[in-house]
C-alpha cells in the first residue's frame, strides 16, 4: 500500500474500509492481499473461471476484472460475509448435499447462489444453472451443487445442520458430512496461495516461449540494479543439488531450472525474487535473456521417424519406455475368428484445469526448509525437493495446504524446488502463485494417444483375441510416462475375458507439454479404443450391445491378460446387470424420440471400465498412526492428502469402525511430513484401499492394545467419556483414567502405527504377473441427442453403475462418480489442449454447470477380499466409461464413429458428411 | 501506469483524450484479460465515472444506447421486439458476472470477430457515435469495426453511444449462438436475424453472422432471398439455398472453415424460423 495514493472507500461484509491503493488494481487483489479476504479465489485473472465472484451492491461480478476504483462507494459481499456468525441455510445445504469437494470454487458458487436466492427464493434447475453458469467446478460435476441450491430455499435459515455423525461401529456405509467441510463453505480454508507471510519475497519464474531452444542469460547484476526491489535472480547454476527431478526416480530427467537448453514451451529458465510490489510491477521484457530457436517435434509420428532429432540424447528413437502384455496367440486367434473389427482412435492433450493454480511458500525453520503448498504427494515432494536442493530429506518439511483440485498433476513437484531455492539462498520466506497461463503451460497433461486395435470373436460372440498398439505422446520429460506405458497394456482389454491378447504401449518424447498422471493414467484413452470396437462387434454379431458385454465380461475363475486369476471380488457382471433395466428404457426412449424427430437424433451408448488400485507391480505402502490422547480424543494422523475426494472423512470412517469408537471423537492431524507418517500419494485410486487398509489395521491394533490393557476379550466395546476410556464386556465395565496414565511427547496414552502394502508381483517379460491386488469395476450408459445439421451434442442422462466393493461413504462415492463423469464429458466433447493456442480457460473449455446432465448412480457392492471392509478404489474408474459411452451413443444416433476426441461439433458434422459421401 | 484519470463528465474525458494518449478502461472484462500479468505502463482513462454514458434512451429518430450501458442492462431493458436478438445476445456475452459490468461499446471496441453483440446490432443498422473535442461523428457499425481487433477509432476519440435508427427498429428479431458448451463460451459462430412480417409476408429482412470472417457480416444474398417470401417454414429452404459471399471463415480451435460455412447458414435459418414460428403462433392466437 502506498500512502500517497488516493483512498478508495467501500463497505465490505458490513464494515467500512478506506484504502490507499492504486485505482486500477484488480479488486480481487485488494480483497485478498490487503484485506486478507482469501475466500475470494483467483483461478484465472480473466473472468473465465468465476472463482473470484463477489457481490457488488448485490450483483455478482468477477473481482479479478474490476478496478478497485469501481468499488468506491459500493457495498461488497464476499464469502466471509455470507454466514453472519453462523452458517447460512445455503452453506448448510452445500455441506449436507456434498456440494463442495476440493472447495476452491465453493465460495464463488455460494456468493452467486445467494444473490440468486435473494431475488428468487425458489429457483428451478434452469435458473440455478443460468445463475452459476460462469463459475467452473472441476470436482463435483455440478449436480450436487444444483441440488444444494434448490434445497436451500426449502431450508429454514435457523435449522441446525445435520452432520449425520454415526454411532460407534456404524461409520462404514454412513454418509457423514465431510469432516473438513465447514472451512470450505465459510471461506476459511487455506489453499496454496492463501496464507503467504507478509514479509515473503514474491517469486516469479522466467519461462520459455519456445518449444525447443538454446538460451543464454546476460548481465543479471546490471539488470537487478535497474529494477529496485528485485532481491535475487537464480538460474540452474545456483541449484546446489542434482538438477533432475521426476516422480519415478530411475527416469528423473527434469531440471528445476533449465540448463542452456529448453525442451518445451513453458520450461523455467530462471527465478526472480523481489518485494511484492517490485515483482507486481516488473516487466519481464527487459530481462537479459536471448534465445536461439531449435527445430522441434510435437507429434509422436515425427518424433519416431527415422533420423528424428532426439529430445533426450540418451533415449533412442525418442522412446521413453514401452509396456507389453502378451498371453496366448493373438494372431492365430484373430485369423480364426468369425468376426474381426479393427479401428484407430486418436485423443488429445487434456489439461487438469483444477481451479487452483499451484501456490505456496517456503521458509527456513532453523536447518529445516519448510514448504507450505498445495500437493497430492507430500513425501515425494520432500524427496524431490531435497535432492534438487542438496538437503537431507529430513531437513525438508512439506506442509500441505488444502489443495484446490489435483487430478494427477499435483503429484509432480512444480514450484516447490523454486521457492525452496529462493528461501534457502536468501534466508527469507519466498512465495509464489502460478498464473493460469503458467499453470497450463508448465504442468503436466493427459497423454494424447494414437491407438489401433483389432478384436475378434467366435461365431457365438465370444471374444477370442485382441491386439492393441498405443503410442502415447509423453512430451518433453518423463513424469508418469512409464506408468502410462505400463498400465495401459494391462487394462486395454477392458474388463473382459480375452484369452489371446497382446497389448503394447509406448511413451514417446516430443517437445510438447509434459504428459503425466491424469485420472486413469492412459486407461481412459485405451477404453475408448476397446469399447468402440465392442460396439461394432456387437452390431456385426446382431447382438444387443449390453448383452455382448455381459457375455464376455470377467467372472470368477477367469484370467486377465496378465494371467491373474479373478476371485469372487470381480463385479463387472453385477454392474452390467444393474444397468439392464435402464438400458432397455433408454433404447425404447430413443426409438420413440427418433420416430418423431428428423434433425435431432437420440442415441444410447454403453461402456465399461476396470482399473487396478495402487501402483502397477510396485510397492506403494501407506502408514497410519492413530492414538488416544490424554485429553480423551482419538487422534488420527491422516497422511492421505485430501484433494477434495474425501480421504479425510473416508479414512477416518474406516479407522473408527476398526477401532470401535464413534467418528465424532476423532481429531485429524494433517499430512504434514513432520507430523504424519507417509500414507503415499493421492493417486492411482489407492487411498481408500491402501491407506484405508492401513487405517483399518491401525484402528484394530489400537483397539487390541486397549483391550489387552483392560484385560478383556475382543468382544468388549469401547467408549470415550471425557478423559475416561470405558470398556464394557457383558455386565463388566472397566474405566481407564487417561489422566492416570503416562503420555508420550505427543500427549498420547495409547498409540498404534500400522502399514499396508498391496500384495502384487512383478510382471515378467511377457507382462504376466499380478500387477494389482484390487480392481474396481463399472459401466455407464450415456443418452444424448445429436443435431445432425450442426453436429452439436446435448446430453440427456448418464446412468452409472460402479462396483466399489463397499461404499464407505455413499454420498462421497456419488460425488466421485458425478465428478469423474463431468471430466469424461469434457474429454469426449470439448477438451483439447493445444500448446501455444489454448493456454487459458476460454480457449480451453471444460464443462460448465449447463453441460452435465442428470446422473443416476447405482452403487454395486461386491466385496473385495483384500480391501478394507471389502472396499475397492473408484476415483479414476468413474471417468473411464464416460467418453466411450458418449462416442458409442453418438454412433447410435448418427451411424458414425468419431475417431478423434474431443468430438467437437466440427468433427461430428465432418464424420456425418463423410459417411453420407461414402454411401 | 503513468497517468490515471477518472473524469465525471464526457467533456472532461474528451479534453483529457485530446491532450495525451490514453488507454480507456470501462467494464474491464477485456482490459484485464488482455493485460494478464504484465504491469500497466500506459495512461489510463477510467470512464466508469461517466454516468451520462449509461442507459438506453429513445428519441424521435433513434434509440440510443450509451457507451457504458452494461449487457445486463440491455438484457433487462423494456425494448421492442426488434431488439430481441440483442437482448438474447446480451445473455450470452460471457457470464452473468461479465454481463453485469461489460459494456456494449467495449464489445465493439474490442473488435473480436466473435463478439456476440455485433451481429445483433448490425441487423438494427446501428451506428457508432465517436466523440472528441472536435465534436461527434457517426459511423455505421460495419465501417467502425475494420478487422480483427481493429476499429476506426482515431486518437483523441472515444465511443460515446450506439444509435439505432427508428427506421430499422421494426419487426422481430432472434439470435442463435453456436458454442461447444452451454455457458461462458466463445462462439464458433452466431447469427442474428430481423424480419419485418406484414400480412404473413416478409417485407424486410436483416441478417448478420459473426465469427465467420474477420468481422461480423451482413448477408445481403440471404436478405434478398427471404424478402417477399411467405413467413412460413419454407423460409429455411430459401436461406439454405441463398447465395452467401460475405463469409471468409478460418480454421481454428473452435471449428473448421468448412464447418462454419455450413453452420452459419443453418443457424441463420434457425433464427429466422424462431421468428416465423413466433409470428405464426401470434397469428393463430
Amino acid at each position: 500500500m502506498n500512502p500517497r495514493l488516493p483512498l478508495t472507500a467501500f463497505e465490505v461484509n458490513g464494515s467500512s474500509v478506506a484504502l490507499p491503493v492504486s485505482p486500477v488494481r484488480r479488486l480481487s487483489s485488494v480483497l485478498r492481499d490487503d484485506l486478507h479476504l482469501t475466500g475470494v479465489k483467483v483461478g484465472c485473472d480473466a473472468g473465465d473461471c468465476g472463482a473470484c465472484t463477489v457481490l457488488v451492491d448485490g450483483e455478482p461480478v468477477c473481482a479479478c476484472l474490476m478496478p478497485v476504483a469501481s468499488a468506491n462507494g459500493t457495498r461488497i459481499t464476499t464469502i466471509e460475509g455470507l454466514g453472519n456468525g453462523r452458517l447460512s441455510a445455503l452453506q448448510a445445504s452445500f455441506l449436507e448435499h456434498g456440494a463442495a469437494q476440493c472447495g476452491i470454487c465453493t465460495p464463488a458458487l455460494l456468493v452467486a447462489a445467494s444473490a440468486l436466492l435473494e431475488r428468487n427464493a425458489e429457483p428451478d434447475e434452469a435458473e440455478v444453472q443460468d445463475a452459476l453458469g460462469g463459475i467452473l467446478c472441476r470436482c463435483t460435476g455440478y449436480r450436487k451443487i444444483i441440488t444444494a441450491v434448490m434445497a436451500a430455499s426449502r431450508k429454514h435459515p435457523a435449522t441446525e445442520i445435520d452432520f449425520r455423525l454415526p454411532e460407534a461401529g456404524c461409520a462404514i456405509g454412513a454418509s457423514p458430512v465431510r469432516l473438513d467441510g465447514i472451512a470450505k463453505v465459510t471461506g476459511d480454508e487455506k489453499y496454496g496461495a492463501d496464507s503467504f507471510p507478509e514479509d515473503a519475497l514474491a517469486v516469479l519464474a522466467v519461462r520459455s516461449p519456445n518449444y525447443h531452444a538454446k538460451f543464454s542469460i546476460g548481465d543479471i547484476d546490471a539488470w537487478k540494479k535497474m529494477n529496485p526491489g528485485i532481491v535475487a535472480v537464480f538460474t540452474a547454476a545456483d541449484i546446489p543439488g542434482i538438477n533432475r527431478f521426476g516422480v519415478i526416480p530411475p527416469f528423473a530427467d527434469q531440471p528445476a531450472l533449465a540448463e542452456r537448453e529448453v525442451r518445451f514451451r513453458g520450461e523455467a529458465v530462471a527465478v526472480i525474487a523481489g518485494e511484492r510490489d517490485a515483482i507486481a510491477n516488473l516487466d519481464l521484457a527487459s530481462f537479459p535473456l536471448s534465445w536461439i530457436e531449435l527445430p522441434h517435434v510435437l507429434q509422436p509420428g515425427q518424433a519416431c521417424a527415422e533420423g528424428a532429432q532426439l529430445v533426450h540424447e540418451s533415449r533412442a528413437g525418442n522412446i521413453l519406455t514401452k509396456g507389453f502384455v502378451e498371453q496366448g496367440d493373438p494372431e492365430a486367434a484373430l485369423s480364426s475368428a468369425a468376426i474381426i473389427v479393427s479401428g484407430e482412435i486418436e485423443t488429445s492433450y487434456v489439461e487438469h484445469a483444477y481451479i487452483e493454480p499451484e501456490g505456496g511458500y517456503a521458509y527456513l525453520d532453523g536447518e529445516t526448509l519448510v514448504i507450505v503448498a498445495c500437493t497430492q504427494a507430500p513425501y515425494m515432494d520432500r524427496d524431490d525437493t531435497a535432492k534438487v536442493l542438496a538437503l537431507a530429506p529430513e531437513n525438508v518439511r512439506i506442509v500441505p495446504t488444502a489443495t484446490g483440485g489435483g487430478f494427477g498433476s499435483k503429484l509432480d513437484v512444480s514450484l516447490q524446488p523454486l521457492i525452496g531455492l529462493v528461501a534457502l539462498k536468501t534466508g527469507r520466506p519466498a512465495a509464489m502463485a502460478y498464473s493460469r497461463n503458467e499453470s497450463m503451460m508448465s504442468t503436466t497433461k493427459r497423454h494424447p494417444a494414437f491407438m489401433k486395435a483389432s478384436i475378434g470373436t467366435d461365431a457365438n460372440g465370444r471374444v477370442c483375441g485382441m491386439v492393441f498398439d498405443g503410442d502415447f505422446n509423453t512430451g518433453a520429460y518423463a513424469s508418469w510416462g512409464p506408468t502410462v506405458a505400463n498400465r495401459v497394456p494391462v487394462h486395454a482389454s477392458g474388463p473382459y475375458a480375452t484369452p489371446n491378447y497382446r497389448a503394447t504401449g509406448r511413451a514417446i518424447h516430443t517437445n510438447g507439454p509434459i504428459s503425466g498422471a491424469f485420472r486413469g493414467f492412459g486407461v481412459p484413452q485405451a477404453a475408448i479404443m476397446q469399447e468402440t470396437i465392442y460396439d461394432e462387434l456387437a452390431t456385426k454379431l446382431g447382438k444387443d450391445r449390453l448383452d455382448f458385454r455381459l457375455q464376455n465380461c470377467l467372472r470368477e475363475g477367469n484370467f486377465t491378460g496378465t494371467g491373474q486369476k479373478m476371485d469372487a471380488s470381480v463385479g463387472i457382471a453385477d454392474c452390467l446387470e444393474a444397468l439392464k433395466p435402464h438400458w432397455s428404457r433408454a433404447l425404447a426412449d430413443a426409438t420413440a424420440f427418433n420416430a418423431r424427430n428428423e434433425t435431432v437424433k437420440r442415441g444410447v451408448g454403453i461402456a465399461s471400465c476396470w482399473y487396478g488400485c495402487g501402483n502397477t507391480s510396485l510397492p506403494n505402502p501407506s502408514t497410519i498412526k492413530v492414538a488416544i490422547s490424554q485429553d480423551g480424543h482419538v487422534v488420527l494422523h491422516q497422511g492421505a492428502v485430501d484433494i477434495g475426494q474425501g480421504s479425510n472423512t473416508v479414512i477416518t470412517q474406516i479407522c473408527a469402525d476398526a477401532l470401535g469408537l464413534p467418528l465424532g471423537m476423532f481429531r485429524l492431524k494433517s499430512a504434514d511430513t513432520a507430523i504424519s507418517p507417509d500414507a503415499g500419494k493421492t493417486s492411482a485410486s489407492r487411498q481408500t484401499f491402501v491407506t484405508g487398509k492401513a487405517a483399518e489395521k491401525a484402528g484394530r491394533a489400537l483397539r487390541d492394545q486397549i483391550l489387552r490393557f483392560a484385560n478383556v476379550s475382543t468382544n468388549a466395546t469401547l467408549a470415550l467419556d471425557g478423559k475416561m476410556v470405558v470398556v464394557r464386556e457383558g455386565e463388566a465395565v472397566r474405566r481407564i483414567d487417561l489422566d492416570g496414565l503416562a503420555a508420550n511427547a505427543e500427549g498420547y496414552v495409547f498409540e498404534a502405527t500400522e502399514s499396508y502394502d498391496p500384495p502384487t508381483t512383478p510382471l515378467d517379460a511377457k507382462g504376466q504377473g499380478k500387477p494389482y491386488a484390487v480392481y474396481g469395476y463399472g459401466a455407464q450408459i450415456a443418452e444424448l441427442e445429436v443435431d445432425l445439421k450442426l453436429g452439436t451434442v446435448k446430453l440427456v442422462k448418464i446412468t452409472a453403475a460402479h462396483d466399489v466393493g463397499r461404499a464407505i461413504n455413499p454420498v462421497m462415492v456419488e460425488g466421485q462418480i458425478e465428478g469423474g463423469i463431468a471430466q469424461g464429458i469434457g474429454m469426449a466433447l470439448m477438451e483439447e489442449y493445444i500448446p501455444g493456442r489454448t493456454e487459458n480457460l476460454h480457449d480451453y473449455l471444460i464443462p460448465t454447470i449447463g453441460d452435465v446432465p442428470p446422473i443416476e448412480s447405482i452403487l454395486v457392492e461386491v466385496p473385495d477380499s483384500e480391501g478394507p471392509f471389502g472396499a475397492k478404489g473408484l476415483g479414476e474408474h468413474v471417468l473411464i466409461p464416460t467418453a466411450p459411452a458418449i462416442l458409442n451413443a453418438i454412433r447410435h444416433a448418427t451411424g458414425v464413429l468419431v475417431t478423434k476426441v474431443p468430438a467437437t461439433p466440427s468433427r461430428i458434422l465432418a464424420a456425418i458428411r463423410a459417411d453420407k459421401a461414402s454411401r | 501506469m503513468i497517468r490515471y484519470a477518472k473524469p465525471t463528465t464526457v467533456a472532461e474525458a474528451l479534453s483529457l483524450l485530446g491532450e495525451d494518449s490514453w488507454r480507456i478502461l470501462a467494464g474491464g472484462t477485456d482490459f484485464y484479460p488482455a493485460q494478464g500479468t504484465k504491469p500497466l505502463r500506459e495512461n489510463i482513462l477510467d470512464i466508469n465515472g461517466l454516468a451520462e454514458l449509461r442507459g438506453i434512451a429513445e428519441t424521435d429518430s433513434n434509440w440510443t444506447i450509451g457507451a457504458r450501458t452494461s449487457w445486463a442492462q440491455v438484457a433487462s431493458a423494456p425494448l421492442p421486439a426488434c431488439f430481441d436478438a440483442l437482448r438474447q445476445a446480451a445473455r450470452e456475452v460471457g457470464s452473468r458476472q461479465i454481463q453485469n459490468v461489460a459494456t456494449v461499446a467495449g464489445n465493439l471496441c474490442n473488435a473480436s470477430p466473435a463478439a456476440d453483440g455485433v451481429p445483433a446490432l448490425l441487423i438494427l443498422d446501428a451506428d457508432v457515435e465517436l466523440s472528441s473535442t472536435q465534436g461527434a461523428r457517426h459511423l455505421p457499425l460495419g465501417e467502425f469495426i475494420l478487422g480483427n481487433r481493429r476499429t476506426a477509432l482515431q486518437p483523441g476519440e472515444m465511443v460515446t453511444a450506439i444509435r439505432i435508427p427508428k427506421s430499422a427498429a421494426v419487426g422481430q428479431s432472434a439470435f442463435h449462438k453456436l458454442g461447444a458448451r452451454r455457458y461462458l463460451v466463445i462462439s464458433i459462430a452466431m447469427a442474428a436475424v430481423r424480419l419485418v412480417i406484414i400480412d404473413g409476408m416478409v417485407s424486410d429482412a436483416a441478417v448478420a453472422v459473426g465469427a465467420c470472417a474477420a468481422t461480423a457480416k451482413r448477408l445481403h444474398g440471404v436478405e434478398t432471398a427471404v424478402i417477399g417470401r411467405k413467413a412460413e417454414q419454407s423460409i429455411a429452404d430459401a436461406i439454405i439455398s441463398a447465395q452467401i459471399e460475405e463469409l471468409t471463415p478460418i480454421d481454428d480451435v473452435r471449428g473448421t472453415a468448412g464447418y462454419r460455412q455450413d453452420a452459419a447458414r443453418e443457424i441463420v435459418a434457425r433464427a429466422a424460423l424462431a421468428i416465423v414460428d413466433e409470428s405464426l403462433d401470434k397469428a393463430a392466437a
